[in-house]
């Protein structure tokens, strides 16, 4: 299907990919022909001059050729100095971000990725943009270091908690790409992903409108449950009763559950709240404080349908 | 003592478990140091074993996401601080320093012990460890993920600590043993370059450890009181950590590998009976690879948000890491020209050496293309890179020079058949281990997970497949060399024909004090053409 | 190994696998600057990282020196010169044979490394008075700075290490003052004093970088 999937390196979708590719594939052959060269040499070597009386002394004592050493010396050198220059300019052209880019904000949490369109004020779990529009994307995190990774557009960067790190990209075809978090961050490190979509310009347009009022014409509870799927709260909340990272939600509301050091709480609309802004200020009984606080991240809206889907479920 | 016991074999002069840990001598520290580091390469090689199986399909096997994250974290500090920086220096450095230089012993023979009592002591604490929790922080701590206060990594990270000042004060004694020590007539061109290899490290693990201690500190008194210099919660920079830590991290992977040279020159050179090409060469790139690894430490930061000019002074610098690495290899190869080569089981692991560290290091150079990495970094293509410098370059030697050095050691032959067969298992199991890891790796699938995509499966079949392969071999050189022992002492003074002084002048095994008389150097240690046949 | 009397006192043995007095000599104090050298780096990477601080949060640390008595930090550089020279007078002596005078200036040393030490305790006690602790447990009144807890983490690490030096180089000048009791020093054997006074020079030498930057700059 992706034709431009080769033996080492995956689909190409991005204006990056061709830098990067050309500069893999030079080295590549460089590294064939290093490689070959060595080897061939040692076996060459080795089979010729094999000893085969067990006193055999070696036939010459070469000890050194200044001319050799500086040729091997030199050649190597100015490879890799055209390498440096090479890199550098791919480099710098992934560092710096076109002034008409679109900016997109990404926060990491463990192990959830949420994307804001800040102008539109949506705010999503997969990344959609239009193809053919450079866009910027201004990154932090409310944990510990992630990583963000598109392999088919040949770029990443690292998301870092108390501050913003950026990394731009311009998507050349239209399709859906993988995501990955490339910076370890703990149990489900391996299952934080998510992934680009890429659309053209009308779609992206009519998907704007859609995503602007995600629950539009649903109930507190049906919102409730895609956020439950979509800001990530399914990686560590059960609604099926089983006891995850952390407590499930089945059957909570009303209850009265016990806190870490001490006191009880009963689950009610500001606990809830409370549980989701500021998390580390009650912790229940039995689970670690790593629930990642979604103070700025979830809308009172939101809030509202979260907790209308945990009184749901019974 | 009797005047007679300085002249009888050092591993008869004294019996009973006391007069080992309580000796001085550099010999018996060297064993002790030999036995303790392969306990560790196999409990790690153990933990890669038991993680490369549950990746054989990409959902769960056998472990949880957890003990995943514990045993490549595990596999990663215990492979590194406990077997890979320790471990030439430590157990063949020990052992052959001083004979190779003509010392009676390394300058401070107390401080030797001292090393290794440090080194079990960090052991220890490493193994305290594995009882009180899951480490999980990967082996490079970095914060704020390591500072959650998990009293598996606080362990992990005083056990580090306390390993980093062995590793110093081994560095010290060799730097002073070779600067004062040297026989008569043992000048500076007359080392062997495993002597220009240990030094070369020792320098490196003398100014380098102190900064990875200080880092260790700094992330136990964060830890503990939240001082708030890395934390970014109170106002630290996550970054900084990272710096201090490839400060000393990048430095540390030429202290892995420096002394695994040493060994490819000595091993090439005794087995081919030929003056190696281009001495001065190879010992000044030594010298060159410390000094310029000094100053690239910000090529593993590439995507972690140091600022762009960094990025690229360190890129530019990381490329004259090719040229004494260049040297070298040019060089090994042309010592076989017109050799009289023999194939004996510790020249088939030198000739590895030569092909894996050509794969090896042609993949870092890859790495340091500014925005080739950007791709590659955090991938499985970096695994196999320092797989194929550290393990297929640095451990390779190591296991060449156990052979190599096994007759001085112990009096007694290993079985050639058997070695030679396990070196070629190993050859193969190593490659097939390590060589998919680079495809799936520029494919893109990320490093530390636990859970892939589907598609990178039959690389990871492959590449589990490989590790049973290379454990095999593994094993078979382990238990071929064990069962040496129980044979009859009949290795004779110098069964390979090396010119250097262990084999020439001191005794299998050497006695006491290593010679019976102070030797007197009178040729260099690879004039093979003076040699009479 | 009973107290000796001057004139009791005993040759020094070259160790076994030394071949001479000047082999081993040489040796330790080689052995020592390299030791030092890792030490440097240390302390040198330490204060790196404080000068990264320091541009991080000027504010922060302009505040926290406003905290610091800087007559104290200057008596206890004082202290901690002074000793220098005493040290480095000991090892004179101890080349010209004068055991007595050796005594003299170790003690010496030993006490105005122990007036350092008092002083630095007075210091942490105003410190912990004021709640001006590390990290969490900071709760000291009228900084404007949120960051002020960092410059007093840095403040106890850097300064809590150096003392931990001080301790140790107290104890190297008490070993010297055992081994004068037992040993001769003499121009070709005074290897104690000589390390206590290469390793006392360290401790010397972090102050003088620490000083400035806590106490003075910000
Ligand atoms: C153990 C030893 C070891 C050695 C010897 C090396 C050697 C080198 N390494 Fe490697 N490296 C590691 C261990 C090692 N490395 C580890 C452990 C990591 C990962 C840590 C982690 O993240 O967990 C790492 C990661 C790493 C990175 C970061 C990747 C990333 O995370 O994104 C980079 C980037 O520049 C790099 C570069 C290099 C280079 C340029 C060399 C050079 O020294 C190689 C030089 C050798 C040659 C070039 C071959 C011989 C020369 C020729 C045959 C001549 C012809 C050559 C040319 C014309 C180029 N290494
Ligand atoms: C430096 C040394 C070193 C060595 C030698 C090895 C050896 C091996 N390593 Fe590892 N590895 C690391 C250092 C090392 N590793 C580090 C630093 C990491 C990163 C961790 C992190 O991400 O934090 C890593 C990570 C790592 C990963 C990636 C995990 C992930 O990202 O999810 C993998 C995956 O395949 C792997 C595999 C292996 C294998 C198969 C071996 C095999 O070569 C092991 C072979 C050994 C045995 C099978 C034991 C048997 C041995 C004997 C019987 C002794 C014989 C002795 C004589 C004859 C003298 N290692
Ligand atoms: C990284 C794991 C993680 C994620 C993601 C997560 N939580 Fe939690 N959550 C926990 C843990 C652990 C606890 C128990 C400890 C505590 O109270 O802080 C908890 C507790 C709670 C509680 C209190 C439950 C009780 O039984 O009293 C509520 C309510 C809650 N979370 C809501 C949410 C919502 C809403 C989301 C998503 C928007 C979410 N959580 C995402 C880990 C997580
Ligand atoms: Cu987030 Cu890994
Ligand atoms: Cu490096």
């Amino acid at each position: 299907m992706d034709t431009t999937k080769s033996f080492w390196l995956p689909e190409k979708a991005s204006t990056f990919a061709d830098a990067v590719d050309f500069g893999f594939n030079l080295y590549y052959w460089i590294s064939v022909f290093f490689f070959v060269l060595i080897v061939f040499l040692m076996a060459w070597f080795v089979v010729r001059y094999i000893r085969r009386r067990p006193d055999q002394l070696a036939s010459a004592q070469i000890t050194h050729n200044t001319l050799l050493e500086t040729t091997w010396t030199a050649i190597p050198l100015l490879i890799v100095m055209g390498l440096f220059v090479l890199g550098m300019k791919g480099y710098w052209n992934m560092r710096v971000a076109p002034s008409n880019a679109m900016q997109i904000d990404v926060t990491g949490r463990k192990w959830a990725w949420s994307f804001d369109y800040p102008k539109e004020g949506i705010s999503n779990d997969t990344l959609v943009v239009p193809v053919h529009q450079p866009i910027r994307l201004r990154m932090t995190s409310v944990d510990v270091i992630h990583s963000f990774f598109i392999p088919a557009f040949r770029t990443k960067a690292d998301v870092i908690p108390g501050r913003y790190h950026s990394l731009w990209f311009e998507a050349t075809k239209t399709g859906v790409f993988q995501v990955f978090c490339t910076q370890y961050c703990g149990t489900n490190h391996s299952y934080m992903w998510t992934a680009v979509k890429v659309v053209t310009a009308e779609e992206y347009a009519a998907w704007l409108e859609a995503a602007s009022d995600p629950s539009k014409g649903k109930t507190p509870e049906e919102f409730g449950e895609i956020l439950y799927s979509k800001k990530g709260c399914v990686a560590c909340h059960s609604v099926d009763g089983s006891v995850g990272i952390g407590p499930t939600w089945k059957g909570i509301w009303g209850t009265e559950v016990p806190l870490e050091g001490g006191g009880e709480a009963i689950v009610n609309e500001a606990y809830a709240k409370q549980s989701m802004m500021e998390p580390a200020s009650q912790v229940v009984k039995g689970f670690q404080p790593i629930m990642p606080p979604f103070q700025g991240v979830l809308s009172d809206k939101e809030v509202d349908a979260l907790t209308a889907y945990i009184r749901s479920l019974k | 003592m009797t005047a007679h016991a300085e002249n009888i074999n050092y591993l008869k002069t004294t019996r009973g478990l006391k007069s080992w840990l309580t000796t001085v001598d550099h010999k018996r520290i060297g064993l002790m140091y030999l036995a303790s580091i392969l306990v560790f390469f196999i409990t790690g090689g153990l933990y890669a074993m038991l993680f490369r199986l549950e990746l054989w399909s990409p959902e769960k096997n056998f472990l949880t996401p957890d003990q995943y994250n514990n045993f490549f974290t595990l596999h990663g500090v215990i492979m590194v601080f406990l077997v890979v920086v320790p471990g030439i220096p430590g157990a063949l450095g020990n052992f052959v320093l001083p004979l190779q230089i003509g010392a009676k012993d390394l300058a401070f023979p107390k401080l030797n012990l001292t090393s290794l009592y440090l080194y079990w002591i960090g052991a220890a604490l490493a193994i305290i460890s594995l009882f009180a929790g899951h480490a999980d922080s990967g082996w490079t701590f970095y914060a704020p993920y390591s500072l959650s206060k998990n009293p598996a990594v606080l362990w992990m990270l005083t056990a580090a600590f306390i390993l980093g000042f062995s590793s110093i004060l081994t560095g010290l004694n060799f730097i002073v043993t070779i600067h004062k020590m040297r026989a008569p007539g043992m000048t500076w061109f007359r080392m062997p370059l495993f002597i220009w290899a240990l030094y070369a490290t020792a320098i490196m693990q003398v100014f380098a450890t102190p900064v990875l201690g200080i880092t260790l500190i700094l992330l136990l008194v964060e830890n503990f009181f939240h001082i708030g210099i890395f934390d970014p919660a109170l106002g630290g920079d996550p970054i900084l950590m990272q710096h201090f830590f490839w400060f000393y991290s990048h430095p540390a992977v030429y202290i892995i590998v420096v002394p695994g040279f040493g060994i490819a020159s000595e091993l090439i050179s005794a087995f081919s009976k030929r003056e190696i090409f281009g001495y001065k060469f190879i010992a000044y790139s030594s010298v060159a690879i410390t000094i310029i690894g000094f100053l690239v430490w910000g090529h593993h930061m590439f995507v972690a948000g140091q600022s762009e000019v960094a990025d690229t002074i360190f890129s530019f610098l990381t490329f004259f890491t090719a040229i004494p690495s260049a040297i070298k290899v040019f060089n090994w190869t042309t010592t076989l020209y017109k050799g009289s080569i023999s194939l004996q089981t510790p020249m088939l692991y030198g000739l590895q050496i030569l092909f894996n560290f050509t794969i090896g290091g042609l993949t870092g150079i890859i790495l340091a293309i500014l925005s080739v990495d950007i791709h590659l970094h955090d991938t499985y293509f970096v695994v196999s890179h320092f797989h194929y410098v550290a393990m297929g370059t640095t451990m390779i030697a190591f296991i060449g020079g156990v052979h190599y050095w096994w007759p001085k050691m112990t009096g007694k032959m290993f079985n050639e058949f058997w070695g030679r067969l396990a070196s070629i298992l190993v050859f193969i199991g190593f490659n097939t281990t390590f060589f998919v890891q680079l495809i799936m790796g520029s494919q893109g699938s990320p490093r530390r997970y636990y859970h892939y995509l589907k598609e990178f499966q039959i690389y990871h079949q492959i590449s589990t497949t490989g590790i049973l392969i290379l454990a095999t071999g593994l094993f078979m050189a382990l238990i071929n060399l064990l069962l040496s022992l129980r044979g009859p002492s009949n290795a004779p003074q110098n069964p390979w024909g090396a010119r250097t002084l262990e084999w020439e002048v001191a005794e299998t095994p050497p006695v006491l004090f290593n010679f019976k008389e102070t030797p007197v150097v009178t040729h260099g240690p690879y004039e093979f053409a003076t040699e009479k046949s | 190994m009973s107290t000796a009397t001057a004139g009791s006192l005993q040759e020094h043995e070259v160790a076994h696998h030394f071949e001479d007095l000047e082999q081993e000599f040489e040796s330790h104090r080689f052995g020592m600057w390299l030791f030092m050298a890792s030490e440097i780096m240390m302390f040198g990477a330490l204060l790196t990282g404080g000068l990264f601080l320091l541009y991080l949060h000027p504010d922060a640390f302009a505040q926290g020196r406003a905290h610091l008595d800087w007559r104290l930090g200057a008596l206890n550089t004082f202290f901690l010169l002074t000793s220098g020279f005493t040290m480095a007078r000991a090892a004179a002596f101890a080349q010209k044979a004068e055991q007595g005078k050796v005594r003299t200036n170790l003690l010496l040393s030993l006490a105005l490394a122990a007036g350092f030490l008092v002083v630095k305790c007075i210091e942490y006690k105003a410190k912990f008075h004021h709640g001006l602790l590390p990290g969490n447990a900071f709760h000291g009144a009228g900084f404007t700075s949120p960051h002020a807890h960092i410059f007093f983490g840095y403040y106890f690490v850097t300064t809590g290490l150096h003392a931990l030096h001080v301790l140790v180089g107290m104890g190297l000048m008490i070993w010297c003052l055992k081994v004068s009791n037992r040993v001769r020093f003499t121009r070709a054997y005074y290897t104690p004093v000589e390390m206590a006074g290469i390793y006392w020079a360290l401790v010397d030498l972090v102050w003088i970088f620490l000083f400035p930057l806590l106490y003075l700059v910000g």
